[in-house]
């Protein structure tokens, strides 16, 4: 708040009245009916509901298969994570020291930020398609005959592939700026005391770019969680079967397909946990990096 | 001078890897649209262009498809405009309006104010998304533009960026202000909207991009084939590709590369406001 503000009164709550009545009704009230529904059991027809209490978290917690989906979720996460911040970075570190070319670079890599997680997830059904995908073919050099849909493990890496395709971009935009928001002054003290490129990047750069790779390792776990849904639902084509899916894809396949309501709200709920300690993380880590530069 | 030159090369070449990792996909469905859909079941892509492009793209874009015969390529892609700009325009017009409020008026309830909305930031829709589409259809609300794009709102990404933005902005310009008489409104107006061109671009083109690229919540909303996206229709596409004896790929391919076009232009061509925004709008 500024110190020489307004003081009239109408004005500010009629500014703040549409943000405020559209967070209410479609923030806190859905949020807090997933919260109670998660505690009840829907009658599957229409007709009411029973209180359980926390039967439906018991169950979760109990079933086979929440526990299985979790597990893929969570390898899921770290691995497109991994590999999204790892390519994302050499190519940041590559582009940034190029002097020619260095613009058709950033473009080329950068693009792919605007395409949709479904159609990443369309093209890689294109690439693995049965009888002539090109990367079908490329299995099909090594003896192993892909089948996405089928076996577990072929889906997903289609899904990992087409998931880090779709994030590298986001990462490399940030490291790049994150490169270049180094001051020209540390780069040339650490090329004067050391002419190893390999031990300047690991001794200077890489220390320098950590407040930023922690902010991005959040931003791409929230990304592996939600955004990929997209991207999960076009491989398995709506089907899941036996197929690999993530959490959220599970809420949306129970509730809404299932109308195991109680069920999927609980999964909700757990989510909401999940993410809250996510970016409350994120920002005590935000908090900390002013200090950092 | 040769150990240089090496190391110049090894970069370029990660570099030209990268592109080319990014690039061929959408290369091999550039290559997809111009050939006949017979051609694609017999040899699927290769590396020579055809010329059908014309017919996929004419079948894609005017025929209809589907079980109602209403959707067609260009519907999706009205739909899809108006998703993109409604959620850019109306995130920065509300979020905008709250940000003054917090930022320039002394109110009693502004702290408040603040918590309310900057919780909103902790969960994203999908956590979610069940009840909040019992609330849109308990409003009346399914399969309609306000449906659609209200619910997607309610975030506050640009009321927490435009507050960071006016609360660098000098204090005297407020001081100048009021002593040469203008009021809140005017100065709203007349002074800070201008101020904020460059914010509200940067912004504009980061909403439109997740507003266009939306799914799961317009796969959920939208059941009129005349009210869906085209990245809401790639659900469909691929659906009837699987029961299909003839897949229609050429069709289904043009609506895929039409679904990516309008939003990558806009982060090509506007990338320097687009890299300021996202850096700093993410901070």
């Amino acid at each position: 708040m500024k110190r020489a503000g307004f003081d009239t009164l109408s004005l500010p709550v009629l500014l703040l009245l549409p943000q405020l009545v559209i967070i209410a009704v479609f923030f806190y009230w859905p949020t807090i009916v997933a919260l109670q529904s998660s505690f009840y059991l829907q009658d599957p027809f229409g007709f009411g509901s029973t209180f359980v209490g926390l039967q439906n978290y018991a169950d979760l917690f109990s079933s086979r298969e929440y526990r299985k989906i979790a597990w893929f979720t969570v390898t899921f996460s770290i691995l497109v994570t991994f590999f999204s911040l790892a390519i994302a970075l050499v190519l940041a570190v590559k582009a940034d020291k190029v002097l020619r070319g260095a613009k058709t670079y950033r473009t080329l890599l950068m693009w792919v930020y605007a395409v949709a997680p479904p159609v990443a997830g369309f093209i890689a059904v294109i690439m693995f398609n049965q009888s002539w995908g090109p990367l079908t073919e490329f299995f099909g050099l090594f003896g192993h005959t892909y089948m996405v849909g089928v076996n577990f493990n072929d889906t997903a890496f289609a899904m990992i592939l087409a998931s880090v395709w779709k994030q590298v971009p986001v990462n490399f935009i940030f490291f790049l700026s994150g490169l270049q928001s180094i001051p020209r002054s540390v780069r040339e003290a650490a090329m004067i005391d050391n002419r190893s490129a390999t031990s300047r990047f690991w001794d200077v750069t890489f220390p320098l770019l950590a407040p930023t790779g922690f902010f991005l390792l959040i931003i791409n776990i929230t990304y592996s969680l939600f955004d990929t849904f997209g991207i999960v639902d076009t491989v398995v084509k709506g089907e899941p079967g036996n197929n690999p899916m993530t959490l959220v894809y599970k809420v949306y396949v129970d509730g809404f397909r299932g109308n195991d309501l109680g069920g999927s709200s609980a999964q909700s709920v757990i989510l909401m946990v999940l993410v809250l300690a996510l970016t409350i993380f994120q920002f005590r880590l935000i908090e900390r990096r002013i200090h950092y530069t | 001078m040769r150990k240089v030159k090496l190391s110049a090369v090894i970069d370029h070449g990660v570099l030209i890897l990268g592109s080319l990792f990014m690039m061929l996909p959408l290369l091999m469905l550039l290559q997809m649209t111009t050939i006949p859909d017979t051609e694609i079941i017999r040899t699927g892509p290769s590396l020579t262009v055809g010329d059908q492009f014309d017919d996929n793209f004419n079948k894609a874009m005017f025929e209809a498809s589907g079980f109602s015969g209403e959707n067609t390529g260009l519907s999706m892609l009205k739909n899809s405009f108006i998703l993109g700009i409604g959620f850019a325009v109306g995130k920065i017009v509300i979020g905008m309006m709250a940000a003054y409020a917090i930022v320039y008026f002394r109110l009693r309830f502004a702290t408040f104010a603040f918590w309310l909305i900057f919780t909103t930031l902790l969960l994203p829709l999908e956590v979610r998304i069940l009840p909040s589409y019992e609330v849109v259809q308990w409003l009346g609300m399914l399969n309609t533009y306000q449906g659609l794009i209200i619910p997607l709102i309610a975030s506050a990404t640009a009321t927490f960026f435009f507050r960071q933005f006016f609360r660098s902005v000098p204090e005297e310009l407020v001081e100048a202000a009021r002593i040469d008489g203008a009021g809140p409104v005017k100065f709203f107006i007349d002074i800070l909207v201008p101020l904020s061109r460059t914010m509200i671009a940067a912004m504009f083109i980061i909403m439109f991009v997740y507003g266009w690229n939306q799914y799961l919540w317009p796969t959920m909303i939208t059941t009129d084939e005349d009210m869906y996206t085209l990245v809401r229709g790639i659900k469909q596409i691929v659906q009837v590709l699987e029961g299909a004896v003839v897949p229609e790929f050429g069709r289904s391919n043009v609506l895929a590369l039409i679904a990516v076009i309008p939003p990558v232009l806009v982060v090509v061509f506007f990338q320097s406001w687009f890299v300021k925004g996202l850096t700093e709008s993410d901070k």
